[in-house]
């Protein structure tokens, strides 16, 4: 410490006349000269930035508003890093870096520079902590700085999230953001922006203009400002002791709830064809083994879990690909549960044909039997399968109705299969001689079709697909020993219902369950939804015991 | 095969030990060794949960052990499987207090599981250590409650929200079993008792393992979207959180816009989740691993050593069985026996150091003082601490806030002795607990 408040020696005469000279051509470069100026904002954002990781956690938000003042590009890269957790510092150094995970330790690159810095262990940086009232900080200051950003995706994203929490500072802002914005999304959601603020102003005529600008318009807090407009003080009175403008909102409001009215339906009917999906697929591989063989395999959900454990098994191998690595998991889920169910058939079932209580019992045990085998490999703890970038998040249709990405690509996944499964059974010699040997198996004996062969094929496609089911389910529930006991009622429950022996019965009947399954939700909640999808059933069953699409002809007395 | 060498190797011991004591000690001391009873489920739904604590036990048993035992003799764990299976939770526990005749049981995990085994260590006067946050509303002579009571978790986690992040709409989001309906019980009283309205309030009850979050997610999204700050206050048990995590994540709700507090989601369970979509919620427990104490460090490092993986997380209810086995030792060490009556006397008054600082003790009606803390999940799986009680918080058996059990209170100290007392009638309710 002593060494550094030492006092330089002093300078001669003539040296100091030069260093004023050389500090006056300095200035002057400063004054004239940009990139002289830049490198002087650039030692300014470094200087901030390194105030990122000495800052108290109560002190960052006052760090945070230093740098958002620095006009410099690298900023906003900065702050998301910040807000991702991405943000670290060399313990060592001091150095701020950026850290990606990368096998044990952290792969590193300049926070300001993006320059690579190789490779570190886990205990050779440290973070710089974000809480969620900093991540709200970096929001809106990451909003303010993106607002000409060249991408007009981002631009309206900074709009709504600027829009949010409006101040006199920001609607200045947003008007000089309208007068050269091109893009017509953004430019609507500016106006909206400013309407909000118009409408909380005090002038009459720009507020009912304002009013007009919100008509129809699905932003949450347009929806939320004018419902505020019809409330009441505790007195009895209204808030707005404006009539005109009341009525006017009013009205607006009545306009913006008929259109969220049409989204909210749109969005039940999204879910219920979800729903179905997921149980179409879990069911159809059923619809195999108990619809067209007429096994009951009660083991059926755990030949599900192996599939999402393959998944598992996948994303552990290939760490670096989590993108692509489902791509591999649906093949890999179908060899190996279809090999385990060709196991299973001929080494349980083949036995057990035409004793449907002892099938029930073995393969009852068998799944216990796999449960615990799992359970004694992987653990009992549930295993993480990540969700590839591709999946997370949703489809924006517009503000008020969003699908979600994994939902939607489970349900057109849910329906590949089904068409191929479909495609295999009505197209290829396999299915053919599956649907021989379903009908009358010893009349395709006789006809010189190996049965034995075609037994076992068919309960391996069927145990294909319950894996491939269990790599979609994977994205969406825990990976668990007990995965497939969540599923198995539901998969004989669509089955049965739909119809055995028959696919579109599966198809059609499994939407149907989601469906309505979905519309009674927010009258009856989950629970009770459940009872009564079930009371349902039960009654169905009663008048139509062969469910919704019963076979018919000959092949049905079987 | 490991417990089987481990038996194999007590048993050695024990008889080992036979030989060189029964030369000199007289016949009355045929006993060698104090049983202590393990009843977790190693097998079923709750298995993902309770296997740690019951590595836990073997691990807390082996350290004493090392220190020379208790009261001159070895502890010996007697490890029984309850298969996740109420009723086999009070079959199993009557095997271990009559045809084994353990000292004390350290076990249960869910409430339901925890009442099926209360008749009978209750009729067998039995000890038993509960070790996991519950509903309350219970206070029994035979059991010692080191988990948390509703005024130790979810009352603080409410103050914090309505404080600090100045929350006005609240959603009590829970799966449809005794734990969460009581705390919602409790907790809807307590938002009322503070002026919040009934139309302010949403509650929803799902089935244990729902896995279609679609509608309830876009319920609350829609629920919140009123203007005024929202919240979820979350007593979603087990496997049921990961969907309904992702599902948030997915329908674009972030812990800044929309903050989730659990009661249920500790760094076990995150430890199997992929916890991008988390980061920024909240739970609210009496430890977090990442507390940065002597005793925690030492902690973990005995945990991580024990079981052989580095990476292997501490939790909650770990620090409560710590807890819980450490009173009983020095209990029984005041005491002098291992009987019942005894050690439970002497357990009342009893102080142990918390993991995350400040001295737990048992109190009257048979419950810790320990302090509330609020964390942050981070993406690694551990939790930031952002808040946290002023000092320690006594563990309430009767809330405050039912009318019905506001004037209850329970003492297992003379002259009340008495589960449920009521304070205005001065009378002890018949019930046994």
């Amino acid at each position: 410490m002593l060494k550094l408040i030492e006092t330089p020696p002093k300078p001669t005469r003539r040296e100091t006349l030069f260093l004023l000279l050389v500090s006056c051509l300095w200035a002057a470069a400063l004054l004239f000269i940009d990139p002289a100026l830049a490198r002087a904002e650039a030692d300014a954002l470094a200087e901030a930035a390194n105030q990122l990781k000495t800052a108290p956690m109560a002190e960052l938000e006052q760090a945070i508003g230093r740098l958002a003042k620095i006009n410099d590009p690298r900023v906003p890269g900065l702050f998301k890093a910040l807000r991702d957790g991405r943000l670290f510092y060399v313990k060592a150094s001091g150095r701020m870096v950026l850290a990606d995970p990368k096998d044990d330790g952290y792969a590193l690159a300049d926070a300001l520079s993006g320059e690579a810095l190789g490779e570190t262990g886990r205990f050779d940086v440290k973070k710089i902590p974000v809480n969620n009232a900093l991540r709200n900080v970096l929001g809106v200051a990451i909003a303010q700085l993106e607002l000409n950003a060249p991408d007009a995706r981002q631009r309206l994203r900074a709009v709504e999230s600027i829009g949010q929490n409006l101040n006199a500072d920001s609607a200045a802002l947003l008007r000089r953001q309208a007068e050269q914005e091109t893009d017509a999304a953004v430019r609507e959601a500016i106006a909206v922006a400013l309407a909000l603020a118009d409408l909380a102003g005090t002038d009459k005529s720009s507020r009912l203009k304002a009013i007009q600008t919100l008509e129809g318009s699905l932003n949450q807090e347009a929806r939320n400002r004018l419902a505020n407009l019809q409330e009441k003080t505790d007195e009895g009175g209204f808030v707005e002791p404006d009539s005109d403008i009341r009525n006017h909102a009013a009205a607006a409001l009545k306009q913006i709830e008929i259109k969220l009215e049409l989204n909210h339906l749109g969005e039940t009917l999204f879910f219920g064809l979800s729903l179905g999906a997921v149980l179409v697929l879990s069911a159809i591989g059923l619809a195999i083994t108990f619809g067209v063989m007429g096994v009951i395999n009660m083991a059926h959900g755990e030949l599900m879990m192996l599939g999402a454990y393959t998944t598992y098994v996948v994303q552990t191998l290939m760490p670096g690909h989590i993108d692509g690595s489902l791509f591999v998991a649906v093949p890999a889920a179908f060899v190996i549960a279809g090999l385990v169910g060709i196991a299973i058939e001929r080494g349980i079932i083949r036995f057990l044909y035409g004793r449907p209580l002892e099938t029930l019992l073995a393969t009852f045990g068998l799944s216990l039997f796999l449960q615990q085998t799992v359970r004694s490999i992987f653990s009992p703890l549930n295993r993480s399968v990540s969700t590839p970038s591709w999946m997370s998040g949703s489809l924006e249709i517009n503000s008020a109705l969003s699908l979600t990405l994994n939902r939607f690509y489970i349900t057109l996944f849910s329906l590949l299969v089904f068409l191929a499964l479909l495609a295999i059974l009505k197209r290829t010699r396999l299915g053919l001689e599956v649907r021989a040997v379903s009908q009358n198996r010893a009349m395709a004996k006789a006809m010189g079709i190996r049965t034995d062969w075609v037994d076992a094929m068919t309960f391996g496609l069927g145990s294909g697909i319950a894996g491939v089911a269990g790599v979609a389910l994977s994205q969406l529930t825990n990976v668990g020993p007990n995965l497939g006991q969540a599923y198995i009622v539901d998969s004989f429950m669509v089955v049965v219902f739909g119809g055995v022996g028959n696919l579109w019965g599966t198809l059609v009947g499994g939407l149907a369950l989601g469906v309505a399954d979905k519309i009674l939700e927010p009258y009856a909640g989950t629970v009770l939804a459940k009872i009564l999808m079930l009371v349902f059933i039960i009654l169905f069953i009663q008048k139509r015991p062969r469910g919704l699409f019963p076979q018919k002809g000959r092949a049905a007395e079987a | 095969m490991n417990r089987l060498i481990k038996t194999l190797r007590s048993v050695g011991a024990v008889t080992a030990l036979t030989v060189l004591t029964g030369l000199a000690a007289t016949p009355a001391q045929a006993e060698d060794t104090i049983k202590v009873g393990i009843l977790h489920s190693l097998s079923g739904t709750m298995a993902i949960s309770e296997t740690t604590l019951k590595d836990t036990m073997l691990m807390l048993i082996e350290a004493q052990n090392k220190k020379g035992g208790l009261l001159g003799k070895k502890l010996e764990p007697v490890v029984v499987d309850p298969a996740s299976n109420w009723p086999l939770f009070a079959e199993k526990a009557r095997e271990l207090l009559q045809k084994q005749k353990v000292a004390a049981i350290f076990g249960c995990w869910t409430s339901v599981s925890r009442k099926s085994v209360l008749p009978v260590v209750e009729e067998l006067n039995g000890l038993l250590f509960y070790p996991v946050q519950y509903e309350g509303e219970e206070s029994s002579k035979n059991v010692f409650y080191t988990g948390a009571a509703p005024n130790q978790q979810a009352i603080p986690a409410v103050d914090y929200l309505m404080n600090d992040l100045k929350v006005k709409r609240w959603v009590l989001a829970g799966t449809d079993y005794v734990y969460p309906r009581t705390t919602n019980k409790i907790l809807e009283a307590y938002l009322k008792s503070k002026g919040v309205k009934p139309a302010d309030i949403m509650i929803n009850y799902t089935p244990f393992g729902h896995s279609d979050w679609q509608s309830i997610v876009a319920d609350i999204k829609k629920f919140g979207s009123t203007g005024k700050k929202t919240a979820v206050v979350s007593t979603i048990n087990g496997d049921a959180n990961v969907p309904f995590y992702k599902e948030l994540g997915n329908q674009g709700i972030t812990a800044d816009k929309l903050p989730v507090v659990a009661f249920s989601v500790g760094e076990e369970e995150l430890s199997g989740i992929d916890t991008k979509p988390l980061v920024g919620h909240l739970a609210a427990w009496n430890y977090f691993m990442s507390v940065d104490t002597q005793e925690n460090a030492a902690f973990i490092k005995q945990w991580q050593a024990f079981i052989k993986n580095p990476k292997r997380v501490t939790n909650d209810p770990m620090e409560a069985h710590y807890i819980g086995f450490n009173m009983w030792v020095k209990a029984v060490e005041k005491a002098g026996t291992t009987d019942t009556d005894a050690v439970a006397k002497a357990l009342i008054g009893v102080e142990f150091p918390n993991l995350t600082g400040g001295v737990a003790k048992m109190n009257k009606a048979h419950h810790l003082s320990k302090p509330v803390l609020i964390g942050e999940i981070q993406e690694d799986g551990q939790f930031q601490t952002v808040w946290q009680t002023k000092g320690l918080v006594d563990g309430d058996a009767w809330s405050d806030f039912l009318p019905e059990s506001k004037p209850i209170i329970a003492d297992w100290t003379p002259p009340i002795n008495c589960g449920n007392y009521n304070t205005k009638t001065k009378k002890c309710s018949g019930q046994k607990y």
